[in-house]
C-alpha cells in the first residue's frame, strides 16, 4: 500500500478536528474535534510502524498509550465541562471570559459595580 | 524500498489500497459532518462512523488488535460519555443556530492553510514509499501482548497510575460540595457512576 494514503488521511482528519476545536461553540463538541485528532495521530503512529516494520512495534504500544490516555482526557473533561455548566447555567466557550483580557472587558474598571450574582458564581467556581 | 518501488505502480492500485480510499472516504466524510452539523446528538453520532471507519483502517493496516481496542473503548466509552455529557448539560435536541462561534472563518482559514501545506509536504515526502503488508500480521494480538509485556511492561504501569488518578479526579471533580442541597443528589450519583 503507498504510504502516502494512510499520511494523506491522517492529516485531513487532524485539520478536521483543528477546524471543530476553533469553529465550535459548545464545550463538549470541542472535545468531539480533540478526540478527531488524537485518532489522526493514532492512524499515523499505525501506518508507520507497520511501514518500517519496528522490532519493538512502538508505533502501535504508543497507540494503545493514546488511546488510555485519551480516556482518561475524555473523563476528566467532561468533569470539568459538567462542573462549569453546573457553576454557569452553560457549557459555551465563549461565555467564559472572566479572565480574558481584552478591550471590551470593562470589569476591571469598577469592581464593585460586579453583580453579586456573578460574584457567588466566581466564589462557587474557586471554592 | 526502492525495490518495491519499482515494482508497484502508482496507477495501479491494489484491492487494499482501493478500500483503504474508500473507508476513508466514508471516515473523512463522517468527520467533515461532525464538526460542521448543527445538531449537538448527531455530531456525537457521526463521530461513532468516524471512529468505526479508522477501526477499519487498521484492519486494512494489519493492526488487528489496535482495531478492537478502537472499537471497545471509543466506540464503547468515549462516545458513550460523550453522549452523556451532552444530556447532562441539557444540549437542545434539534438545530441550535449557534453551534459555531463566531471565528468561523478565522478556523476554516487556517485549517485549510494546515491542510495544504501538511498534504505538500506529506505526499512530497513520501512520494515513493511503500508499506509492505505480505507477510504474517504485524498487529496481531500475540505480537502486540508479547512486546506490550515485554519491553513496554514500565509504561503499562505508569499509565494505570495515571489512569487511577483522572478516575479519582473526574470523582472529585464532578461530584457536589457536601454542604450542598440534597436536590441533585441523584443525578449527581449518577455521574459519578458513568465515570
Amino acid at each position: 500500500m503507498h504510504l502516502a494514503y494512510p499520511a494523506v488521511l491522517s492529516v485531513l482528519l487532524f485539520c478536521t478536528g483543528l477546524y471543530g476545536v476553533l469553529a465550535r461553540r459548545n464545550a463538549i463538541l470541542v472535545l468531539m474535534s480533540v478526540e478527531l485528532m488524537l485518532n489522526a495521530v493514532n492512524l499515523n503512529l499505525v501506518a508507520f510502524d507497520v511501514w518500517l516494520r519496528d522490532a519493538l512495534h512502538s508505533g502501535q504500544a504508543l497507540t494503545l498509550f493514546t488511546i488510555a490516555i485519551a480516556a482518561a482526557e475524555i473523563g476528566i473533561g467532561l468533569s470539568i465541562v459538567l462542573m462549569v455548566y453546573r457553576n454557569r447555567g452553560s457549557s459555551d466557550v465563549d461565555r467564559l471570559r472572566d479572565t480574558a483580557e481584552g478591550p471590551d472587558d470593562d470589569s476591571s474598571d469598577d469592581p464593585d459595580a460586579a453583580a453579586p450574582a456573578q460574584r457567588t458564581q466566581k466564589a462557587e467556581a474557586t471554592a | 524500498m526502492n525495490l518495491a518501488a519499482t515494482t508497484q505502480g502508482f496507477l495501479s492500485p491494489t484491492g487494499v489500497e482501493i478500500a483503504f480510499i474508500l473507508v476513508g472516504l466514508v471516515t473523512l466524510g463522517a468527520a467533515v459532518m461532525t464538526v460542521t452539523t448543527r445538531q449537538l446528538v448527531h455530531a456525537a453520532l457521526w463521530l461513532v462512523v468516524a471512529l468505526g471507519g479508522l477501526a477499519v483502517e487498521y484492519l486494512l493496516l494489519t493492526a488487528e488488535f489496535i482495531a478492537w481496542v478502537q472499537v471497545l473503548i471509543y466506540l464503547g466509552s468515549v462516545v458513550v460519555l460523550l453522549l452523556f455529557g451532552l444530556m447532562l448539560t441539557k444540549a437542545p435536541i434539534g438545530r441550535s443556530p449557534d453551534a459555531d462561534s463566531g471565528n468561523r472563518p478565522v478556523a476554516l482559514a487556517v485549517a485549510g492553510t494546515a491542510a495544504a501545506a501538511l498534504v505538500w509536504v506529506v505526499v512530497d515526502a513520501f512520494r515513493t514509499s511503500w508499506i509492505d503488508l505480505d507477510g504474517p500480521a504485524q498487529g496481531s494480538t500475540d505480537t502486540v501482548g508479547a512486546i506490550l509485556f515485554r519491553h513496554w511492561v514500565l509504561p503499562f504501569e505508569a499509565l494505570s497510575v495515571l489512569l487511577l488518578a483522572a478516575l479519582v479526579g473526574a470523582i472529585v471533580l464532578s461530584r457536589k460540595h457536601a454542604k450542598g442541597s440534597e436536590t441533585g443528589s441523584a443525578t449527581d450519583s449518577d455521574s459519578e457512576g458513568e465515570r
